[in-house]
Formats: C-alpha cells, sequence, structure tokens
C-alpha cells in the first residue's frame, strides 16, 4: 500500500519506514525471547510446570 | 505530491506511530527499574530456601517488567502533566513519538504477562503481589494519590517498596516479618528521598498542580516532615540487624548511613534560603539513593555470598 503514492492513504517517510522497521524487529525479538523463555521454564520445571503452590 | 502534505503534524502523530523500540524501552522508566531489580534480587536471594537460579532469573525478569509495565501506565495517564515540567517534557508521550493508546496497550500487555508468567515459575501468592503493586502504582498512586493530597507518594511508596517483598514470596510462598522489614525500609525512605527532590523541582510540579508537599504546605513543612520521616528511618534501617537477619557488615552500614541521613536531614532543616538550601536539598536527594543502595547491597552480599560459602 505504501509503495502506491496514487492510491489513497497515508506514504510513509523514508524515517518512518526506517522506525517501522525497527518496530517490527523488536516484536519479532521479543516473540522469538518468549518462545525461549517458555522453553526454558518447561524443560527447568519439567512435569513440575502443573504444580504450582500458593 | 503526496497526501502527506495535506495532513496536519498532529494528525499525522495521532496516524502513523513516530516511535521506535528505545521509546517503549524508556516507558519502562529504566533506572526505577534498575533499583526494582536490585532490592528484588535481595529478597530472592536473603530469602531461606532455593529456587532454581534459572526460575530465580526468570522470577526476576517478570519483576522487572512488572515493575516496567506500571511505569508505563503511569506515564499514559500522566501524560498531560508531564508535558509542563522540564523534568519529564522530553517523555515520549508528551515529546509526541508514542501515542497515548501505544503506551497504555504496551503497559497492559506487559502487566498481564509478568503476573502471568511469574505465577508459572514461582507462585501465586508473587504473581499476586506483583499484580497489586502493578494496580497499586497505576491506578492508587497514579490515578488518584498523586493530584489528590500531600501524602502521595508516602501512600504510593508502598508500590516502590513492594519488589523485595516480592521476591522473598517467589522463593518461600510467603510473607514474613523480614520481607516485611525490608517493605518497611523502603516504604519510609521513600518521603525523605522525594521530598528532596520536590524541594528542589517544586516551580516544576505548581506549575503542573501536582499537589506535592512544598506546593501545599510549604517548604519549612517538607523540612520538617523530612527530618521527622529520616527520625523514624535510621532505627528502621537497623532492623535486619537487630532482628538478626543481617549481621555486623549490615548493622555498621546502617548505623553508618543512618547517621549520614540525619546529618543531612537536619542539614536541610537549618538551611532555609537560597543555594546552600537548595544543595543540602541536592546532597539528601543523591545520598539516599547511596544509602538504600548500600543497605541492600551489603545485605545481599552478607546473606546472599558470605553467609552461603562459610
Amino acid at each position: 500500500m505504501v509503495d502506491h503514492p496514487t492510491e489513497a492513504g497515508i506514504v510513509l517517510t523514508p524515517e518512518e519506514k526506517r522506525r517501522q522497521r525497527q518496530r517490527n524487529l523488536a516484536i519479532a525479538f521479543a516473540l522469538a525471547g518468549l518462545c525461549v523463555l517458555f522453553w526454558v521454564i518447561t524443560i527447568v520445571k519439567g512435569a513440575a510446570i502443573l504444580q504450582r503452590p500458593m | 505530491m503526496s497526501l502527506v502534505d495535506d495532513t496536519s503534524s498532529i494528525e499525522r502523530t495521532a496516524l502513523v506511530s513516530q516511535a521506535e523500540p528505545r521509546d517503549f524501552i524508556a516507558l519502562l522508566k529504566p533506572r526505577v527499574m534498575s533499583l526494582v531489580i536490585f532490592t528484588a534480587l535481595t529478597g530472592l536471594v536473603v530469602a531461606p530456601g532455593g529456587l532454581h537460579p534459572v526460575l530465580a532469573a526468570i522470577s526476576l525478569l517478570c519483576i522487572a517488567v512488572g515493575a516496567g509495565a506500571s511505569g508505563a501506565l503511569n506515564m499514559w495517564y500522566d501524560a498531560d502533566i508531564d508535558a509542563l515540567m522540564a523534568r519529564t517534557a522530553k517523555r515520549p508521550i508528551p515529546a509526541g513519538r508514542v501515542a497515548p493508546g501505544e503506551a497504555l496497550a504496551f503497559g497492559l500487555v506487559l502487566s498481564v504477562l509478568s503476573v502471568l508468567v511469574l505465577g508459572l515459575v514461582a507462585n501465586w501468592l508473587a504473581a499476586g503481589l506483583l499484580a497489586f503493586t502493578i494496580f497499586f502504582y497505576a491506578v492508587v498512586y497514579t490515578m488518584w494519590l498523586k493530584r489528590w493530597t500531600p501524602q502521595n507518594i508516602v501512600i504510593g511508596g508502598a508500590a516502590g517498596a513492594f519488589p523485595p517483598m516480592i521476591g522473598w514470596a517467589a522463593v518461600t510462598g510467603s510473607v514474613s516479618i523480614e520481607s516485611i522489614v525490608l517493605f518497611l525500609i523502603i516504604f519510609i525512605w521513600t518521603p525523605p528521598h522525594f521530598w528532596a527532590l520536590a524541594l528542589i523541582k517544586s516551580e516544576d510540579y505548581a506549575r503542573a498542580g501536582v499537589p506535592m508537599l512544598p506546593v501545599v504546605c510549604g517548604e519549612d513543612e517538607t523540612r520538617r516532615q523530612i527530618l521527622l520521616y529520616t527520625l523514624v528511618l535510621a532505627p528502621v534501617g537497623m532492623a535486619p540487624w537487630f532482628l538478626s537477619f543481617a549481621g555486623l557488615a549490615y548493622g555498621l552500614t546502617s548505623l553508618v548511613g543512618g547517621l549520614g541521613m540525619l546529618w543531612l536531614a537536619v542539614d536541610i532543616y537549618r538551611r532555609r534560603e537560597g543555594a546552600p538550601a537548595r544543595k543540602a536539598a541536592g546532597r539528601m536527594f543523591a545520598f539516599s539513593i547511596l544509602y538504600l543502595f548500600a543497605l541492600f547491597a551489603v545485605l545481599l552480599v552478607e546473606q546472599g555470598v558470605v553467609a552461603r560459602i562459610f
């Protein structure tokens, strides 16, 4: 959409495109980090993952 | 010609995010977060019993992220007054880099995520305490107390005092007298620390309409309150030694640090005019950070490292 200035909508400036790309990368890293986090928790806790003492 | 030319900069900021990842990190208040990590780590290490080091690290991460999330919610709600104060005008929302809705969503998502993961990793008491801390800071302090009463930071200070208690609860699954004492140290430390800052920045707070103690009750009353709270803080700071869950090194550190705080509080009380008064408040603000850091650092080393080796 943003690559076709003749279409209706906002055209991102190069700086805005750079920021958007940085945000996308940050979200990707955060999601990958979460996957690793849950994997590590599962490995470390093992079956105890289902035991949640008060 | 693009449509951008026909769109005002304000409308454009609302439609196109100008944020960079570092702006979202700034929403987490990294400096506050570092103190939270440090005090929560002390709670985790000093607590009796053990938690797997990896789970302890993840618990610490959850507490840090939860604290950061409450900071983001605080910045979302306080964007209007942040814009009026020199100290906070460059924060991501008043500076126009992050839209309020982005900050709100960011804060809410991180809040829920941090609480749920802490519950899964440690226990639900620790997760409940973290949830309460976020609620207390974002709702009780930010939305209610901050703009309503000069006692805002006295009561709201509880939010900053919970991390060592959460760390302790993550290990033990309980709240005990020791963790309450750690809570009390930060709780009673908060008023003299922030009022020293408020004495320096009182014009900022007055412009923003925040009823800090110097704005509402005057600087002399603030100096009196700083002295009174410091008189209580000095013995409370030594309580871990009195209660025998800290050793001689902590006892001496808390004694010397407490006397230093008292000396600076008396100095603030006596110097009431001009540059010497501002310098006295600045010294108190800086030393109070060092004092709290020293107490928790010594406790951490003494009980977490030395006591486990010897």
